[in-house]
């Protein structure tokens, strides 16, 4: 066969998979987020954005994902520099830091709903410790900074670890000479870390902070367990809309707009983290 | 000044012994290149006046100071690596100013003084380029450049023109040579490369498994190596050796030919002679010719003596078939001799 059209010939299959069950759909979702059943209309956004809960969840949303982001890349370079620098064991670490990984976003909620909750193991500790006499409701409306944190907290358990194993890797590709060199020409560790480590990690920074950017925006089971209704977001909202009040409609038109938030939060990421043509690695 | 002192250096990684008790005093200004063959140490030793490697044993001073104990940066040193380790994230000129940046030197003379050496190493057009634009050759400019930017007391180079293309290693090899003899620092050099070691040394140290073999002058090292290794290790093709028996008084058998020699009590010596210290003769060794290689310049012709392989430089003009006898004429004063229990050479 003509070596030219090979490779098209042998990706065509995937590209077949992605038609029927990605593209399609999505266009089925576009079509009903702009339509009133048959007409071109914006109704169904007019609709949702009007609604009071929208401007709570959306800000919400991003208030957790400004929380979460910034401490999981914080925590995720540092268990990345320490792992790296292990001479044995470094294996077995890596894997256990990643077992949160394995477990479901629901499963996770619920394991922090059992830290948590008015029988949890927190109230169990404190009332142990004399602290409290009785159990508190911490998980309630009067305490929304409570929830915030715990959900904030089940979430950085959680995914930390996806940006992890993606900064491992990219630590990994740098040359040790150059942080020889760096040392050579007086540069401390930390001199070293800001100056050779982050701006060369740039191409992992990218990959792990837009996955992880638009699995934040994407956040919903583990909000579902510990906030419920306390804490509506932009996900939840499309869940409603889908299931509770049957507006299939209102719900893609609620998809399409997480969608451009990530799509407009991938595009931001990846200009700042650019890397100059002939800078790379 | 910036005299150089190793005393007593030793460096094992576990069990490996990777140097055995370095002695070596460079003088200031000289340019020393440590050669060897690949795990010889050189690079160790390198890395430990560095202060990339700890010493297991011994001190390093450099202008009367001990060093070792210092980190990299304390030890008023810089470095060219073998691989350049120019940095990928950023251009030419920042760089070479690295080292002035962390220094927290004032913005001017960071620029005056990159400017100075990027004139010196030829690549003031290429200032604002990264690493990924520039050739090989340019990369190990700025690399060159990089170190000389520091004004350091002291440059250390890792087999800087390895990864060079032969023609473009010629070329950087005298130019090197010229910009650090005027740089006045003093500088050690590694290399494998025994052509590179002869045409820039002031003095070369041949390493052999973790010792330093021999410290000597490059002609030194070539006329009178100190031991049957460096014989063999320098030159290209190298020293001829020869099993010389007593034939009594100072005189020695060697392929039959009776040859005056050192004085020496031994059961046998090494003989050893240069490939282009052999004339063909009336009187002299009995070779029989195997390959025979017109070299342009010279004729290399590969013989049998006495049932040992010996290599004889000829003129070019000289006709030589495989399978014939010649009769090859040893230089007398370029004869050398070694004892083969020490290695060591014998007077």
């Amino acid at each position: 066969m003509n070596a030219g059209i090979l490779p098209y010939v042998l990706i065509l299959p995937v590209t077949l998979f992605l038609c029927v069950f990605f593209l399609y759909p999505f266009v089925l979702v576009a079509q009903q987020a702009f339509s009133d059943g048959s007409n071109f209309t914006l109704e169904n956004f007019r609709e949702i954005t009007s609604h009071w809960k929208f401007p709570i969840s959306l800000k919400n949303t991003l208030l957790l994902a400004a929380a979460v982001v910034p401490v999981q890349l914080a925590l995720a370079l540092l268990m990345a520099t320490m792992v790296t620098r292990m001479q044995k064991g470094r294996d077995i670490v890596l894997y256990i830091w990643t077992i949160p990984l394995g477990i479901s976003d629901l499963a996770a909620g619920i394991i922090w709903l059992a830290i948590f909750d008015q029988s949890g193991f927190l109230n169990s500790m404190m009332s142990g410790m004399g602290l409290i006499d009785k159990p508190l409701n911490l998980l309630s409306y009067q305490n929304p900074g409570i929830v915030f944190l715990a959900i904030a907290l089940a979430e950085i358990w959680r995914a930390t670890a996806i940006m992890l194993v993606i900064l491992v890797a990219g630590i990994g590709l740098i040359p040790k000479e150059y942080y020889e060199a760096a040392e050579v020409f007086g540069a401390s560790p930390w001199k070293r870390f800001l100056r050779i480590t982050l701006p060369l990690l740039r191409p992992s920074l990218q990959t792990a902070l837009v996955l992880r950017v638009i699995l934040a925006f994407e956040i919903f089971a583990v909000v579902a367990a510990l906030g419920g209704t306390l804490f509506p977001v932009l996900m939840g909202e499309t869940y409603s809309y889908q299931f509770d009040l049957l507006n299939n409609r209102a719900a893609a038109a609620m998809a399409l707009i997480i969608l451009a938030i990530s799509i407009g939060f991938t595009l931001i990421i990846l200009r700042v983290l650019r890397v100059p043509k002939g800078a790379s690695i | 000044m910036a005299e150089i002192q190793i005393k007593n250096v030793a460096k094992s990684f576990g069990a490996y012994q990777a140097l055995h008790d370095i002695n070596l005093t460079i003088a200031d200004q000289e340019f020393m290149v440590l050669l060897g063959a690949s795990g010889c140490g050189k690079s160790t030793l390198l890395r430990i006046i560095a202060g990339l490697e700890t010493a297991t044993a011994g001190e390093v001073w450099i202008g009367g100071r001990r060093i070792d104990h210092l980190s990299p940066k304390d030890r008023g040193i810089a470095m060219v690596f073998q691989n350049y380790a120019v940095f990928p994230h950023l251009t030419v000129f920042e760089n070479i100013g690295f080292g002035l940046r962390m220094q927290k030197l004032p913005n001017d003379e960071v620029t005056r003084r990159v400017e100075r050496v990027a004139t010196l190493m030829h690549i003031e057009q290429l200032l604002k380029r990264y690493s990924g634009e520039l050739s090989g050759g340019q990369r190990q400019r700025v690399a060159v450049a990089r170190a000389l930017a520091m004004e350091p007391d002291v440059i250390l180079m890792d087999e800087p023109l390895s990864n060079l293309d032969a023609l473009l290693r010629m070329e950087m090899r005298a130019e090197l040579k010229g910009v650090l003899a005027e740089s006045k620092t003093t500088a050690i050099y590694v290399t494998h490369d025994q052509v590179e070691a002869m045409s820039m040394a002031d003095r070369i140290s041949v390493m052999h498994q973790g010792r330093i073999v021999q410290a000597a002058s490059p002609i030194e090292v070539y006329r009178n190596p100190s031991a049957e290794f460096v014989a063999s290790f320098i030159g290209n093709p190298p020293m001829n050796f020869l099993k010389a028996t007593p034939a009594g008084d100072g005189k020695w058998s060697v392929a039959g030919q009776v040859m005056d020699g050192p004085r020496a009590d031994r059961p046998h010596l090494q003989f050893a002679i240069r490939p282009e210290d052999i004339q063909p003769a009336e009187q002299g060794l009995t070779a029989t010719a195997k390959v025979v290689e017109p070299l342009g310049a010279h004729l290399l012709v590969t013989c049998e003596v006495d049932g040992s392989l010996f290599r004889a430089v000829l003129d070019s003009d000289m006709v030589v078939r495989p399978g014939e006898t010649l009769t090859l004429a040893p230089q007398a004063d370029r004869v050398r001799w070694f004892d083969p229990e020490t290695t060591k050479a014998v007077a």
